[in-house]
Order: C-alpha cells, then sequence, then structure tokens
C-alpha cells in the first residue's frame, strides 16, 4: 500500500505537461489524504477524548482473548508433548550430575588431585570413595555411574560392578575383630542408642537431612518418609566418620528398606568407619572425655580390639580388589566428569574426547560421527537434487493441464503417501536386491553378466533411490501449488514478444517457479537429514545416516547424553542452512501454497 | 464486408472455423479484412468467439479450418513467436520478476540487439506512454494505470506492424478507462499501426475504432463504422447490443418502398424502415432509440403515426433526462431528451403522444 501511495504522489509531483494525464495521476492518488486528526501532532484522540490507540486496544482484546482461547489446546499439546521433550534432550546432552550425585565426597575431595602428575590421587579420596561407593552399591546405583563413565574410559563399568560387590569384605575385617571382642557390637540395639539422642541430649537432625537429600540425588525420588533417628551431637564429635556413616545407613534402612532404624544391624561400613575413627590421631582422647551412651564400649573397644585391627588402609584394599584403581586415566576420567555439566557428549559426537589433558581428537579407529554428518548432508542434497529434476517437469505438467487429467494424476503422486512407508521401502528391497526384479531384467536383457549383478541395495544407491521416491510428493506439491498460480499469459506474453519457448520458459516461468523450488527444496532437504527408516532397511552400512546412530544410542546403547548432543548438532546445522538460505534466496521467496 | 479493405488487406481471415472440442463451433466460418493503420474492433459479448479469433491472429490457438493471412502470407503453421505481432494481455502479463526497463528490452533482446540501441528504444518507448521515470520499478509498485501503459510500451517496443489488445483497459476504474482510450488511440494514429482490439464494451468499441465487428454466436453479426453500427443496425442482436434500445413487436402490414408500416401487438399503426423483413405477414421487431423519440407535436413530420404513452417515472441524469413510459402495453419505453432550457419535465401519470420520423425507425428481425 505504501509504495503504490507513494508512486501515485510522485507521479503527480513528476513535470507531466499533459493534462489529461496529470489528471489520472491525481486520481489514483487521491485516496492518499491525511486522516481525519492526525494532522495536528500529538496522539489522535478517539471520539470519547481516550487515546485512539487505546481505545483500539481495548476493542481488540476480546478478540485476541478469543483467539489465543481457540488455539489454547493445541499450544499446550504441543507445549507439554513437543516442545517440553526437546529441551529435555537438549539438557541431558550437557548434563552429567550422575558422577556427583553418585560420588559427592570422593568428586569434592578429588578437585584438588593434579591428573597431570605421576602420583595416584592421596587415601582420603579411597576414604571417601569407599563411604560413596558404598551407599551407592546399596542402592544399587554404582553400576549406572559404571554405564555412564565407561562411554568415555572403556573398562569403568566393569570396575565399579566388580568393587561394589566387594566392598562389605573391608568392614567385615574390623566388625569380626569388634564383634569377636565383645558381642555389644552385634546389637543394633546399642548401636542405635550409642549414635543416636534419647531424651534432652542435643542432636544433629541437619545430618540425617543432608543424607536425606543425598539419597533423594542419588535414587532420584523424593524422600519424605519418616527416619526415626536423630543423631547424636556429641557422639558425632569423637567419631565424626562413623556419624556420617551411620547416618547413612539409617536414612536408607529408613526411607527405602522402610525397616526400624533401632532393629537393623549396622552395615560393614560403619565398622570400617568406627575403625577408622578409633585409629584416628586424638581419639583416645576424645574417647576419654565421652560420657554418652556406649562411652564403656568405644573406651573397651579403643584398648583391646584396635590393637588387634589388620593393617590395612582403603587404598590398599581397593587396589587389591582391582589394579584398574592404580590406573591414572580411571581417576582422570573420574576427575573430568566430576562436574554437573559437561561439553563431554557433544565433543564425543564429533570425534573429540575430554581427557585429564584437554580436548583431544578420538583415537583413529573410533572416529564415525563426523563422518556420518558429512554423508548425511550429502546424501541429503543428492536426494534433494534428484527431487528436483524429477519433480519439476512432472509439476509442470500438473499444472498445465486440464483440470480432469491434472486430477488424475495429482492421485498417482498421492498414491505414495497413502501407502505404508515400510511396504514402500521394502518394495524398493524387492526391486533392487541382486536377486531382484531390475538385476533379472538386466541380466535377461544381457546387459549385465549373471555372475556380477550390480548392488544396488545396502548401500548408498539403494538410500537414495528409495528416499527420493518417497519424498517426491513433498517436492512436487509446493512446486505444484505455486506452478499454478503462474497465469499462461505470461510465456503466452514472452512468445507474442518473440521468444522462443525455451527462452520463455527459462526467462519468465522458471524464474516465477522458483519460489516452489526454494519451498519444495527446504521440505525435501529438512524431512531427508532426520530420516530414519528408510535408511534403517534399505542403507547397510555405507547408507546410514546420522539419524540411525542417535535411535541406536537411544534405544540400545541407551547413551541419551550422547543421543541428545547429537540430535542438538542436527538441529543446529539444520538451523544453519535455513539461516543460509534466507541469506541467499531469502525466506520470503518461498512458498509453500 | 468493406469491400475497400478487401484488396489491401494486411490482415485476413478466409472462411476460419475454430472448434475445441470436435462437437461445436467456437467460431463459425469467419471472413475478415482488415487494412493496414486500421483500428479494428472486436466486440461482442463473452463467449462470441472474439477472443477465440483473436488468440487465433496470435497463434495461441490454431484455426481448425481456414485461412489466415498476415501481409498476404499465410501464417497459419507460424509459432507465436516468430509473427511479430505485439500483444497486451487483459492482465498486462508484465514479468513481476523484472523491473519496468527489463520488461520492455526483453524483445528487444531476444531479437539480439544491442545493449546501446535496446536503452535507446526503451527510453523512446517509455516516454511515449509518459513513463520515463519508472524504467527501474517493478511491476508490483506501479497502480493499475502505470501497468497498462507500461504493458503498451512493451507490445509497441519492437515496432511491431499489429498490435492485437485483448480487453486491455478491464481491469481500470471507469474515468481512468476513458482516459486510457483516448491515449491508446491516439498513439495508434501516430505510429500508424493497426490495431485489433478484443473488448465487451461497446462505448470503448464505439469511441476507439475506425471500424467495429460485432461478434455474436461465432459469427460476425455485423461490420461497420462505429456510426453507421450505431444508426443503421443491420439485426436485432447488433440493435439491441449498441446502446439502448426501444423494441416493439409488430407485424409488417403493408411495404412501400423504403417505408413498411407495421401494426403493432395492440394495433396501433406505425412507420418504420424496413431493414431485414422480407414482406407483408412478417413477425418483426421494431427498434427506436430513445434520444429519437419526440413528443412535440411540432417536430415531427406532418403524416407521421403517433402512439399513445403515460409517463410512469421521470429521472433527472443531470445532462439528461430520462423517462419511462408505457406504450403499445409496453412498460419500458425510454425517452431520453436533452437538459435544455426549453425541455419539458414530464410528470407521471401524464399523457401524451410520442412519434418519431419513420427514418429512425428500424423494422429489424423478430
Amino acid at each position: 500500500m505504501s509504495k503504490l501511495s507513494s508512486t501515485g504522489e510522485q507521479t503527480a509531483d513528476a513535470p507531466t505537461p499533459e493534462d489529461a494525464f496529470h489528471e489520472s495521476a491525481t486520481l489514483e492518488g487521491r485516496d492518499k489524504e491525511p486522516p481525519h486528526g492526525s494532522g495536528e501532532g500529538g496522539p489522535v484522540l478517539a471520539a470519547d477524548g481516550t487515546p485512539l490507540k487505546r481505545s483500539l486496544q481495548r476493542a481488540l482484546r476480546r478478540e485476541k482473548l478469543r483467539a489465543l482461547g481457540l488455539i489454547a489446546p493445541l499450544l499446550i499439546f504441543v507445549l507439554v508433548t513437543f516442545i517440553a521433550p526437546i529441551a529435555d534432550m537438549l539438557f541431558r546432552s550437557v548434563e552429567n550430575q550422575i558422577v556427583s550425585d553418585t560420588l559427592p565426597e570422593t568428586t569434592a575431595t578429588l578437585q584438588s588431585w593434579d591428573s597431570a602428575g605421576d602420583d595416584l590421587p592421596p587415601e582420603a579420596v579411597f576414604e571417601a570413595l569407599y563411604y560413596d561407593l558404598f551407599l551407592a552399591s546399596e542402592a544399587k546405583r554404582h553400576t549406572r555411574l559404571g554405564t555412564r563413565l565407561n562411554y568415555e574410559e572403556t573398562g569403568l563399568s566393569s570396575l565399579f560392578r566388580s568393587t561394589g560387590r566387594s566392598l562389605d569384605d573391608y568392614g567385615e575385617l574390623f566388625q569380626d575383630v569388634l564383634e569377636d571382642h565383645d558381642e555389644i557390637w552385634e546389637s543394633a540395639g546399642f548401636w542405635y542408642e550409642m549414635m543416636g539422642t534419647t531424651g534432652d541430649e542435643p542432636g544433629q537432625p541437619e545430618l540425617i537431612e543432608a543424607q536425606r537429600d543425598r539419597l533423594e540425588a542419588l535414587t532420584g525420588e523424593r524422600q519424605t518418609g519418616e527416619i526415626g533417628f536423630v543423631p547424636a551431637a556429641a557422639i558425632g564429635e569423637v567419631l565424626p566418620r562413623t556419624a556420617d556413616a551411620y547416618a547413612a545407613f539409617a536414612a536408607y534402612a529408613a526411607l527405602e528398606d522402610g525397616d526400624t532404624v533401632a532393629e537393623e544391624e549396622p552395615w560393614e561400613a560403619v565398622f570400617a568407619a568406627l575403625a577408622s575413627d578409633l585409629r584416628r590421631d586424638g581419639a583416645a582422647e576424645a574417647i576419654a572425655g565421652y560420657d554418652g551412651d556406649g562411652a564403656e564400649e568405644l573406651q573397651a573397644a579403643l584398648e583391646q580390639a584396635v590393637p588387634e585391627f589388620p593393617e590395612t588402609t582403603y587404598r590398599e584394599f581397593f587396589l587389591e580388589e582391582d589394579e584398574d584403581w592404580g590406573s591414572l586415566d580411571a581417576w582422570g576420567t573420574i576427575q573430568a566428569y566430576s562436574p554437573s555439566f559437561t561439553p563431554g557428549y557433544f565433543l564425543n559426537a564429533v570425534d573429540l574426547e575430554l581427557t585429564a589433558d584437554g580436548v583431544s581428537a578420538k583415537p583413529e579407529g573410533q572416529q564415525i560421527y563426523v563422518l556420518l554428518f558429512q554423508r548425511t548432508l550429502f546424501m541429503s542434497l543428492v536426494i534433494m537434487g534428484s527431487c528436483v529434476l524429477l519433480g519439476y517437469p512432472v509439476a509442470y505438467l500438473l499444472s498445465n493441464l486440464p483440470m480432469r487429467v491434472s486430477n488424475l494424476l495429482m492421485i498417482l503422486v498421492l498414491l505414495p503417501f497413502w501407502t505404508s512407508l515400510l511396504v514402500r521401502t521394502s518394495a524398493w528391497k524387492v526391486l533392487l536386491q541382486q536377486q531382484g526384479v531390475i538385476n533379472d531384467i538386466l541380466v535377461w536383457l544381457g546387459l549385465v553378466a549373471d555372475d556380477a549383478r550390480l548392488v544396488m541395495i545396502n548401500n548408498q544407491f539403494g538410500t537414495i533411490v528409495a528416499m527420493t521416491h518417497i519424498l517426491l510428493p513433498f517436492m512436487i506439491l509446493p512446486l505444484y501449488s505455486v506452478m499454478k498460480t503462474i497465469p499462461p499469459s505470461y510465456v503466452r506474453a514472452a512468445k507474442s514478444l518473440g521468444a522462443t519457448p525455451w527462452t520463455s520458459f527459462w526467462r519468465v516461468y522458471f524464474p516465477q517457479s522458483i519460489p516452489g523450488i526454494g519451498a519444495g527444496c527446504i521440505l525435501v532437504f529438512i524431512l531427508a537429514i532426520g530420516y530414519y527408516i528408510t535408511p534403517e532397511l534399505v542403507g547397510g552400512t555405507t547408507g546410514t545416516f546420522i539419524s540411525n546412530r542417535i535411535a541406536y544410542h537411544i534405544s540400545s546403547s541407551l547413551n541419551w547424553g550422547l543421543a541428545a548432543a547429537l540430535g542438538t548438532i542436527l538441529l543446529a546445522v539444520v538451523l544453519i542452512l535455513y539461516w543460509v538460505y534466507d541469506k541467499i534466496v531469502g525466506i520470503d521467496n518461498v512458498s509453500l501454497g | 464486408m468493406d469491400a475497400s479493405a478487401s484488396d489491401g488487406a494486411f490482415v485476413e481471415f478466409d472462411r476460419v472455423q475454430k472448434s475445441y472440442d470436435g462437437e461445436t463451433l467456437v467460431v463459425k466460418d469467419l471472413n475478415l479484412a482488415i487494412g493496414k493503420g486500421e483500428f479494428l474492433t472486436m466486440l461482442g459479448p463473452s463467449g462470441s468467439g472474439k477472443t477465440t479469433c483473436l488468440m487465433m491472429l496470435a497463434g495461441f490457438e490454431t484455426a481448425t479450418h481456414g485461412e489466415i493471412r498476415l501481409g498476404g502470407k499465410e501464417i497459419n503453421n507460424i509459432p507465436p513467436h516468430k509473427r511479430g505481432i505485439g500483444m497486451v494481455f487483459q492482465n498486462y502479463a508484465l514479468f513481476p520478476h523484472m523491473t519496468v526497463a527489463e520488461n520492455l528490452a526483453f524483445p528487444l533482446e531476444v531479437r539480439n540487439m544491442s545493449k546501446s540501441e535496446r536503452e535507446q528504444k526503451v527510453k523512446r518507448a517509455l516516454d511515449m506512454v509518459q513513463m520515463g521515470d519508472f524504467g527501474g520499478r517493478r511491476p508490483a509498485q506501479l497502480s493499475g494505470g502505470q501497468q497498462q501503459r507500461i504493458a503498451l510500451a512493451r507490445a509497441l517496443v519492437f515496432e511491431a506492424e499489429l498490435v492485437l489488445m485483448d480487453e486491455p483497459l478491464g481491469a481500470l476504474d471507469k474515468q481512468l478507462r476513458e482516459h486510457m482510450q483516448f491515449e491508446i488511440k491516439h498513439i495508434a494514429d501516430n505510429l500508424g499501426i493497426t490495431v485489433v482490439y478484443v473488448t465487451h464494451d461497446q462505448t470503448e468499441a464505439l469511441t476507439m475504432s475506425d471500424r467495429v465487428a460485432v461478434f455474436n454466436d461465432g459469427k460476425i453479426q455485423q461490420l461497420a463504422p462505429p456510426d453507421e453500427l450505431y444508426e443503421s443496425p443491420e439485426n436485432s442482436f447488433v440493435a439491441q447490443f449498441i446502446g439502448e434500445n426501444n423494441t416493439l413487436m409488430g407485424k409488417v402490414t403493408k411495404m412501400n418502398g423504403d417505408r413498411a408500416e407495421v401494426t403493432l401487438d395492440d394495433g396501433e399503426v406505425i412507420d418504420t424502415v424496413p431493414v431485414n423483413v422480407n414482406g407483408v405477414g412478417d413477425r418483426t421487431l421494431v427498434s427506436i432509440r430513445p434520444e429519437r423519440v419526440e413528443f412535440n407535436r411540432d417536430r415531427l413530420p406532418a403524416d407521421a403515426h403517433t402512439l399513445k404513452a403515460e409517463v410512469l417515472e421521470f429521472i433527472y441524469m443531470g445532462d439528461i433526462y430520462r423517462t419511462r413510459l408505457r406504450v403499445a402495453g409496453k412498460d419500458d419505453f425510454i425517452v431520453k431528451t436533452r437538459n435544455a432550457p426549453d425541455q419539458r419535465r414530464l410528470t407521471p401519470g401524464e399523457k401524451l403522444e410520442i412519434g418519431w420520423r419513420p427514418e429512425d425507425c428500424r423494422a429489424l428481425d423478430a
């Protein structure tokens, strides 16, 4: 509208001696007089004195609300079933909380360890690992962590699983000694009284609440149950490690197992913790100054049992269980993946890895994703190109034939849409395989020797053929809808002006059909780049797409983080290509009919 | 058929027939000769075959039978792009992806004209339609009238001797259309080109053309200059299609040389000029133009027959008065009178006698 009016005004301004012409120009410019009330400057007022804009807004508000109400069901549906899962997947591609959730203390103490050095982490790290892992193995979560870390360093999965089985052994070393000396250590009630508050003794409820939070992070479930145990403050000072271990045991027993804490014999880990506490420097003084529940038994244990404790450390225990715990690489991986968020999945998705020394390329034999991305892009472009070449003439014919014939042809074009995708793909298998119809005909015609039948399926060729066929309607329909709107008079005009039929087509018809080509190309390319079923069925090893790999990680290897990262990269590539397309062709030039 | 045109005919249709479906003829036995420099209009209702004739001439339709000649050469089998005929389409068909200048340069480009020559011709053509400043615009940025000018310039820029126009003014509003009629006629006269113009608007046909071919039912009903067409229609279709017309039904009761007496259905008798009635006893449709009806007895010849009439409605239209009368039992008899100082305004219900000069009243086929 503004462009039209400007031409009208310019015409009026131009010095045209012809009166008649001037008259026609003013005729066209006549309706461009400024609207009432805008000439004075300041906001335009409605009849009641309110600014026109506001009263217009008020008038439109009801309609807007109504429109919103109409789209609300779909909007909610899309948000819940589409946007939210995508956001969740994007989040998973960087999320890495499983390491710090499962091994909170270990990752905290491991932070100061220098992974570049030649030394294993200090004893404190092994100690922390023991208690972290003990709780995790009770909750059967240590294998999940093993699986997660195994994506980064092969062998960690079995390391965690085998170690998880034998954690009890270490605690039993001390449990046996203690119980040999005094059977009271077997008593669940004794432990409960010693570790917990009775009456008006000061307690440490925050200790048990911390364990509750930790259990929530570990299991991923909300823990709202009653624990029925409050750690005593006094004993916590004398036996800090034991207090922690017992609180962990109490929380787990009450919340996960649903047992009464006072009736359960503590875990082996609690005995290991007690042993650590008793052998700590200054333990003797602390116990001497303690007069709460179990003070006598502790004193006795200190004097009689401790000297009989086996001389061993956490570190020795772990190294004895599995020598892989002495591997700097394993510890480097755990440290590298300690943070809650990691670029690791994305690095993996482009054939890089995060090692202790920073980012580096993966070994030659494990690099597949960059190749797959390239292949996916290349094949999608080839499919798009063949769709244009095959679809353009058909669309041209469709839009220029009489209605009756073109409707019939349109049904033929749409027929593939109404056939199951699996049926169509399988049909291509039948046609293209080495003992298939096409090869048989070629052999029969003598074009191909019987012992040299063409390999046309389970490779790139097969994927391109089948997908071109499947995606062809997505090219033809937008092309058709654009071509339908090009009046035949344009080509006629070109011919009447002296252009040959080819020139008329190329210079006049083709440029006007470009929006259809653009729309078809975007549609086909974006569909092709994420296609899954057909490459899976006919792609073999050389014709698979990145989407097949994503599906593999989603459903087989269960490495959702990597699948999410691959998907995110694919999404980003599509968006970037879309942007480039917009820069070159202009998205306004796309018509979907 | 105008005999003067046929020997030096520039465009000739010779016994041309056209059928699309093999069952009905859209164009039946068309014979038409168009002289060089002539402005000929094909006028007719839609479906009368006029556009088909134009398309056959342009080469977009092939004649089923007969010969079409241009400059004495048969062009039936020459493809459209080799005919060198300029054409203006109904919706202008300006190429939307090219600027105005590129549109105009297109026919020159496909003729391999040099760039400087092209620019010069484009400029001249744009100046001719007073659109010199618009070369860089896109067609979508122009108003309807401006697009019309560009389409005209494009059809003329490669100096075609014959230009076809297919209802080129159909999409314009009334005032602009009238102005463009004048302008097209002006340019055609100046350049001396032959124009075949198709329209269903009779005013357009009358004001622009040297000759008008009135089409109906696949046939030319009458081919004549505008004044002749209006004043001496040869049959009832032409009489009713061109201009406003009062018709009365009757029977020829007396033939007297160039006069025929017709007894109307209600028994009244009038004088007419027999045009295509054969003799006494024929049913006839009598045609009389509203502006030729007279109700002032003094202005009629002494021996003229008169009819009784009753005024039903009086409409003031500015330059004229339009009065609806009941005449010979019909309620739609119109009389137009000029709005002049001495003109009487009739009042509804008034009874009067009307008449006309016998030569203004034509007895046509029923």
